[in-house]
């Protein structure tokens, strides 16, 4: 475990979970969302636990950001607050 | 409005950061987790099931119940979806 | 509801890139045992490539490989076969899960039966997930009506 890259790695997580709710176009909170999950991947293989981060990878920023993105185009783009 | 939920939601960040004070280092050898089961699991994975990947092991062989739960939930999950969204037409 | 754009770059690249990505689904299926994977991620895997093969050609297309019907059924038969396992262990004599007493019926010792059991469950776990992946995303995605009793 190397302290300064999980000191990056956290910060961008953090950067990109603060984003995500900031951010008014649901569109572009979505694939922030999916960066997010990216991060979170590299933390968990970081840390050695290799396969939570494959499900994480595959699972949180491949299919589910997909789900995201259909629902908006279902729904609306724009949040209402 | 905002003001409460803002220092509710400090608050119980506090705490929890608090509360991580307690919890055993990265890799502790000396932590609960890695005192009961763990070390049984590590010895006898190959030997009992030929996997030499545990995390599979633990997951579908000593823990399968869990794992059928899951694929239960997934598979609820997708009839779920069927019957609210999908629209039946003639 | 997803925009037909007939782009012959991302369909020749997809229609490329597609059977390699169900190979690498099925290798982390099968390869579960040794290295980081197993039924839940492989299954995943085949199920976005299911879905790129929707977003960059047609709905209509991907239909004609995997019809909403196969899904459903797909989706009921890995749990048949994750609990199917476990019962076939309970009429060979052993508790349920138990894989030990399948080494009655394959040709394996008992440590090669629990592993062969092992590989069986993850089979079941990857189509399931497989199919829920697939019908969620189609029926999130399509707007016409499908054939059935409206209940």
């Amino acid at each position: 475990m190397i302290w300064q890259l999980d000191l990056i790695l956290l910060a961008f997580v953090l950067i990109c979970a603060i984003a995500s709710i900031a951010v008014k176009d649901l569109l572009s909170s979505a694939i922030i969302f999916g960066a997010y999950s990216f991060f979170m991947c590299l933390l968990w293989a970081e840390m050695g636990a290799v396969d939570v981060a494959f499900t994480e990878a595959s699972v949180g920023a491949g299919v589910s950001t997909i789900f995201f993105i259909v629902a908006i185009l279902k729904t609306t783009r724009r949040s209402k607050d | 409005m905002k003001w409460t939920a803002l220092i509710a939601v400090c608050l119980t960040g506090g705490l929890l950061i608090y509360g991580t004070a307690d919890m055993p280092d990265w890799g502790d050898p000396a932590s609960p987790a890695s005192l009961h089961v763990s070390p049984r699991y590590i010895e006898k994975t190959v030997e009992e099931t030929a996997v030499p990947n545990m995390v599979t092991s633990v997951l579908a062989d000593y823990r399968g119940y869990d794992t059928l739960g899951e694929t239960t939930v997934i598979f609820t999950a997708g009839i779920a979806c069927i019957l609210l969204i999908r629209r039946f037409g003639k | 509801m997803i925009s037909h754009f007939y782009d012959v770059i991302v369909q020749t690249v997809c229609r490329l890139l597609i059977p390699f990505i169900q190979v690498y689904g099925l290798y982390v299926i099968a390869h579960g045992h040794g290295s980081p994977g197993g039924g839940f991620q492989g299954g995943v895997i085949l199920g976005a490539s299911f879905i790129l093969l929707c977003l960059s050609h047609d709905i209509q297309e991907m239909k004609k490989r995997l019809s909403r019907r196969a899904v459903l059924l797909l989706c009921s038969l890995g749990v048949i076969i994750y609990s199917g396992i476990g019962f076939a262990c309970l009429f060979f004599g052993g508790k349920y899960l138990d894989y030990g007493k399948l080494h009655q019926i394959l040709p394996v010792d008992l440590v090669g039966a629990r592993s062969m059991g092992i590989f069986g469950i993850e089979v079941g776990v990857g189509i399931t997930v497989m199919a829920v992946m697939v019908s969620i995303f189609l029926d999130l995605s399509s707007e016409e009506k499908e054939k059935g009793r409206p209940e």
